[in-house]
């Protein structure tokens, strides 16, 4: 969520019981200021942290001109000195798939595992192949899985330019009260995957400079989400059931959005027996 | 003189403010919220002060509870729980008991007609033994202690949630399900779980309770009076310690010895206090005297838990995983931090310590941590088909032939018993040896 927003979406978002302490808030309310400066974004958003057993690690993201762009990722154990992420890749989310357990708090403990891949199943005859990755690679791996699954944002509240670029609509005004409480009016904010395989009728109404991401419709599995009305009907939470601790908070009619992350960085993939 | 002095006064000036009011066993909700808002946990403040109101309406109905807590939040689909956590005076709930034997006895009535229906010529019915069902425990003991009242938000009326049983706990063990919200909601589950979502509910803050129901040590300690007497299962009532010291917050965070389970920990049985399931009153013993099979287990092993007030460092962790972490609120001011124990293996159980002053909540999904996948369990083997032997083998038909033979033979052989005896058999045998 935005940084400027934060005191304001804590409270907002505090319904799961996660927050942040005083103190934290009030490093954050000027390291973040800092590292928009030093870093020269346009924009800085509090991304949420993810707890270890030994340590918690605090994320922002840093946006360029081109919201869509992939963004810059931060990471600090208190709040106060950041190191920028490497950006990630395709093997580094593979790699940490693999990965389960808790995290351990220490960016550099190395977990070590055996990887398995088509490539490699000449050489496991060998012997297996031990490989490890650092915590630091989990950790970025882990909060693009989650941006890309769960990290939302109401429709219209994005438009794409003819150029291709994304950008905040100056036009937003928030959704309506019966609109906030669909899940169609709400839009994976990443590439989208599923807007291809529409048909032409589906397609037929969609405006392009808004409609040009996934809605959560048809999130897999049916019922990941839980939709929620708070404050006397006028929040709506969203809670994602599949990265259990994202929190989305929404106040109609407003441009008040956005998502925050309090959890143990764990993909709940006993889901489907749950539900 | 000047120890007491000093000890009064210390813990004085809270006391006054109480004593004007009158007894009360209203929590200080606001006062625990500040404390784990130090740490990152908790409510906002409008809800937190919602609840608070909510507590005071809650207490303020007839009977008085004897303590009253806020005992955290649990999260479902479509509507959240808020839990107060209520423990009721001895004989205040005699009414509720009283029907529920009520419903118990009713229960046996219908039991005694099957057995009057056996006495007649009826199809066989299944030989099959249920295992013996282990009794609730007694409202304001072990797993049922306490009383809980929940409500979706704070404002609606509190529901108070049923007594839990040894089976509600044994399965919601192998399930795990969102909670939906919704108390009469039923729960599909594999294995069938006894109950709706009230008593699933019911059944996991009880697991939680046990769980992660902790105090800093010397807090609470056994009463005096009770002394050894009874060692069977553990002493199961604690008392404030007057005396009681507070731990300094480091050492709080640094050891968990120096924290403790005051919930007693809940056995496989399912209960806090092991019961022996072939054990039988007087009556039912004569009754089923005649009945009584020699093929059951005359010992059962008797489960043991750790007793009440054992030290969270005997806690097991998870895999690797410690079963707790702890951690200040803040690393920049010492002197007034706040020590704050989170469970790993409860996920959103929180306790906070700081001076005399220390508090439970829990907020989450309900559901305990494991690192390998939710395994269900699977369906039981299917039934073993019915050995063929030669009593269930259809014969064949005889034909024609077989008949004629088996005619003659009858007339042969009652020939034969007019004439003589002794040739009887022989030509018999031989005639058999034709076909």
């Amino acid at each position: 969520m935005d940084a400027a927003s934060l005191p304001a979406a804590l409270e907002l978002t505090a319904g799961g019981g996660a927050g942040l302490s005083p103190e934290k808030r009030a490093v954050l309310g000027s390291s973040l200021l800092l590292l928009q400066r030093d870093y020269r974004f346009d924009r800085v958003w509090f991304w949420g942290c993810i707890q270890g057993v030994r340590g918690t690690y605090y994320i922002a993201e840093g946006l360029g001109p081109d919201r869509a762009a992939p963004r810059s990722r931060l990471y600090s154990l208190n709040c106060v000195e950041w190191s920028l992420l490497p950006p990630v890749t395709k093997e580094m989310i593979t790699q940490a798939e693999q990965l389960t357990g808790r995290f351990q708090g220490d960016p550099s403990f190395a977990y070590e595992f055996t990887e398995i891949n088509a490539e490699d199943a000449e050489k496991l005859i060998e012997g297996d192949k031990e490989t490890s990755i650092k915590e630091e690679v989990r950790l970025v791996a882990t909060i693009e899985q989650i941006d890309r699954a769960v990290g939302i944002i109401p429709r219209g509240a994005f438009v794409k330019t003819p150029l291709g670029s994304v950008h905040e609509n100056r036009n937003f005004e928030g959704l309506s009260f019966a609109e906030a409480k669909k899940l169609s009016s709400y839009f994976h904010f990443t590439e989208p995957v599923n807007l291809k395989n529409k048909t032409l009728l589906e397609k037929a109404n969609l405006d392009p400079s808004t409609d040009f991401l996934d809605s959560l419709e048809h999130d897999v599995p049916q019922g990941s989400w839980t939709v929620q009305l708070e404050k006397g009907g006028t929040v709506v939470v969203l809670r994602s059931l599949l990265w259990l601790g994202l929190t989305f908070y929404h106040v109609p009619m407003t441009k008040q959005y956005g998502y925050i992350y309090f959890g143990n960085g764990e993909k709940n993939l006993d889901l489907p027996f749950m539900l | 003189f000047f120890f007491t002095f000093k000890m009064a006064f210390k813990v004085g000036f809270f006391l006054i403010i109480v004593e004007d009011v009158g007894e009360t066993s209203l929590p200080n909700v606001m006062e625990t919220a500040f404390y784990f808002e130090q740490a990152g946990i908790g409510l906002s403040k409008d809800e937190s002060y919602h609840i608070f109101l909510a507590l005071k309406k809650l207490i303020s109905v007839q009977p008085v509870p004897q303590t009253c807590r806020f005992w955290g939040k649990i999260l479902g689909l479509e509507m959240n729980y808020i839990i107060a956590e209520v423990q009721y005076d001895e004989g205040a709930e005699e009414e509720e008991t009283e029907e529920e034997e009520a419903i118990e006895e009713e229960g046996m009535t219908e039991f005694e007609d099957e057995e009057e229906e056996k006495e007649k010529d009826e199809p066989p019915k299944s030989t099959y033994k249920p295992p013996p069902t282990i009794p609730k425990e007694e409202n304001g003991t072990g797993a049922n202690k306490y009383v809980y009242f929940v409500c979706n938000e704070p404002g609606n009326p509190w529901v108070k949630l049923p007594p839990v049983t040894p089976a509600q706990i044994v399965c919601a063990r192998k399930i795990k399900k969102f909670f939906t919200g919704r108390l009469d909601a039923p729960i599909v589950s594999f294995p069938p779980f006894p109950g709706n979502e009230a008593n699933y509910l019911r059944a996991q803050i009880a697991r939680i309770s046990a769980g992660t129901q902790i105090s800093p040590i010397g807090f609470y300690h056994f009463s005096e009076e009770e002394g050894d007497e009874d060692e069977e299962g553990g002493r199961d009532t604690y008392e404030e310690n007057p005396d009681y010291e507070p731990i300094p917050v480091a050492e709080m965070v640094d050891s968990l010895s120096s924290w403790v389970h005051h919930v007693q920990s809940i056995l496989t049985q399912g209960r806090c206090v092991w019961l022996n399931p072939l054990q039988k009153s007087e009556e039912e013993e004569v009754e089923e005297e005649d009945e009584e099979n020699a093929d059951e287990p005359d010992d059962v092993q008797q489960e043991i838990g750790p007793p009440l007030l054992t030290p969270l460092s005997e806690d097991e962790g998870i895999q690797n995983i410690p079963a707790w972490t702890g951690q200040t609120s803040t690393n920049l001011i010492p002197e007034y931090a706040v020590a704050v124990l989170q469970s790993n293996r409860w996920p959103g159980a929180y306790a906070f310590a700081s001076g005399k002053k220390f508090d439970n909540i829990y907020f989450g999904w309900g559901h305990k941590y494991s690192p390998e996948n939710h395994n269900p369990t699977l369906p039981p083997p299917v039934q073993a088909e019915y050995v063929s032997g030669p009593e269930i083998m259809e014969t064949s038909d005889p034909t024609l032939e077989e008949e004629l033979a088996f005619k003659a033979a009858q007339e042969a052989a009652l020939s034969a018993a007019e004439e003589e005896e002794k040739e009887e058999s022989e030509d018999d045998e031989e005639e058999d040896e034709d076909y």
